[in-house]
């Protein structure tokens, strides 16, 4: 974990209400994908957590995408090119890309999606072929789509109104041929994605936090290996060890 | 060359900077990220007797200028600490620890307290009689003079090290507790623990916090906590250690000059994880800035006489 302070590239809106921002910084501390960010923002106590989309090695970019839910997003989503963030960089565990399968289902819903682009890239380059299902309530709010695409990776599309895609949720979108999955995306989503799923697999979770990296147990949560915190221990976990 | 040194029961500290308890953990996290040698100690996590979780999630809310936690005291018990964290602790950190302890019982106290006090690298009990997040235990002891000065008794026969009894803000006297405390043998009291607070998610129109209330911490609570500081000071003899919202070397000049010892610093912690490093580190100007030669020396220092 690094505390420093990031330069604004950009921040746009990608739709109503989910923003875009990269930043450029110190990458270093940075070692997996599913990793977050913990964000100061002035008139703001405690940090936002955000979880990182992207990261370039080569231009030390860092970006991340965010929903703008309450105020501490809305001050974010004010931020301009060329400010400063303070920024704790590299924080939680993230995927473990060598648990994953040549074959593994990359599934994101809503916002829990911006963190399975660095796992598509990440799977990608370790020689394995990821299958992305995206899950969106319409049409209008998609975002990231054409990202993944780009990749050159199979990407399946849901929405619940059936605006877009397949009608229905992620878990309606499932290929029938995997070996693996790893998920982002609201409690009730990765639920029923376990449910659906026959391998093993990884979830990362969300969970109000205090510091967000370990100290004020804030985040706690009881799984089948012990209690462990979101932010350090996670956001990552097995489904083999989450307690539902 | 200014002089940053303070005493605590005679035991001296190299600076009166403490990491308050539950925003520390056991150090580990920190230790990561800078030399924690560097602090005039550490007070560990609230250890009880027996695990617990602690209180269903979410925990953490926000508050202008502060935060709110309703964590329940989520540790490992008193075994597995001496077992794991204390011999961690003696390898990395080269200074004697304040150890924090929370009970739901008088004989739980009593018996988290005795195990402490065979552990060398312990140099003070900070006994928390103050968590406003648990239940049938905590603050129901802090909240009145009686109980506090029984959980005082009890512990001071079973421990050779100097007691803290750490203080709720929840009391219309925190005072009168303090000399209950001080009348029982207490070598010092730690005040101020989190006000207790709660706030409203305006969507779903129901309380934050899964427990419904929590603690309030933060720059927020500084000028009760100095309040309350200097009205204690006022009221007991014993040394107390002072905090609530300290965020700033000038805070802890603050804190000293109402009557602290020593400073504790908590929510600080969560939000820059170097706010100790960097507290100590503006210390030795701060108090040029202000014709300070000797930190020891403005104890008390508004007091009038």
């Amino acid at each position: 974990m690094i505390q420093d302070l990031y330069s604004i590239h950009y921040n746009r809106p990608l739709t109503e209400d989910v923003w875009e921002m990269r930043i450029c910084g110190d990458i270093h501390e940075i070692t997996a994908p599913g990793q977050f960010l913990n964000i100061r923002l002035n008139g703001h106590f405690l940090r936002r957590p955000i979880s990182i989309c992207d990261w370039d090695e080569e231009t030390a970019e860092i970006t991340f995408l965010y929903k703008v839910v309450g105020k501490g997003t809305a001050t974010l989503s004010q931020m301009r090119a060329g400010q400063a963030l303070n920024v704790l960089c590299g924080l939680g565990n993230g995927f473990d890309v060598s648990k994953c399968g040549p074959r593994t289902l990359v599934i994101g819903g809503g916002v829990g999606i911006p963190p399975m682009y660095g796992l598509a890239k990440e799977l990608l380059k370790a020689g394995k072929t990821p299958v992305v299902v995206l899950g969106f309530n319409k049409l209008a709010e998609l975002f990231c789509v054409h990202k993944f695409r780009t990749l050159g990776v199979e990407t399946i599309v849901s929405t619940v109104d059936g605006s877009y895609g397949v009608k229905g949720f992620v878990t309606d979108a499932l290929p029938e041929s995997y070996d693996y999955f790893c998920a982002c995306g609201p409690l009730p989503m990765l639920q029923a994605v376990c449910n659906a799923t026959t391998t093993s697999g990884l979830l990362s979770f969300e969970e109000r936090m205090g510091c967000g990296f370990g100290a004020c147990m804030g985040c706690s949560c009881k799984t089948k290996y012990g209690n462990k915190r979101i932010c350090k221990d996670g956001p990552v976990l097995e489904k083999e060890e989450i307690i539902w | 060359m200014v002089d940053t040194r303070v005493t605590l029961s005679g035991i001296q500290l190299d600076n009166p900077v403490i990491p308050a308890s539950g925003t520390f953990g056991y150090g580990r996290e920190f230790a990561e990220l800078y030399d924690i040698n560097c602090l005039g100690t550490f007070s560990f996590k609230g250890t009880t007797r027996e695990p617990r979780f602690g209180n269903p999630t979410p925990r953490i809310a926000e508050a202008p200028e502060g935060m709110l936690n309703a964590v329940g005291l989520q540790n490992p018990g008193v075994e597995r600490v001496i077992a794991e964290e204390l011999p961690w602790m003696k390898e990395v950190f080269h200074k004697p620890v304040m150890a924090n302890v929370s009970g739901f019982s008088i004989d739980e106290y009593v018996q988290t307290c005795a195990l402490l006090d065979r552990e060398e690298q312990v140099g003070w009990l900070e006994v928390n009689i103050s968590c406003p997040n648990v239940h049938g235990g905590g603050m129901a002891f802090g909240s009145s003079p009686q109980a506090a000065a029984e959980v005082t008794r009890a512990v001071k026969a079973v421990t050779a090290k100097p007691v803290y009894m750490k203080l709720s803000p929840n009391v219309t006297d925190i005072a009168a507790v303090a000399r209950a405390c001080e009348d029982a043998g207490a070598d010092g009291v730690s005040l101020i623990n989190t006000l207790l607070a709660m706030r409203i998610n305006l969507r779903t129109r129901k309380p934050l916090l899964a427990n419904i209330t929590g603690g309030l911490s933060g720059p927020a609570v500084f000028p009760v906590a100095l309040r309350m500081v200097y009205q204690v000071y006022e009221a007991v003899r014993i040394p107390i250690i002072g905090m609530g919202g300290v965020s700033s070397a000038e805070d802890v000049i603050e804190m000293m000059l109402a009557g602290a010892s020593a400073v504790e610093v908590g929510a600080a912690n969560l939000v820059n994880p170097f706010a100790c490093r960097d507290i100590i580190d503006g210390l030795p100007e701060a108090m040029k800035e202000y014709g300070i030669n000797s930190l020891t020396d403005i104890i008390g220092g508004a007091h009038n006489g």
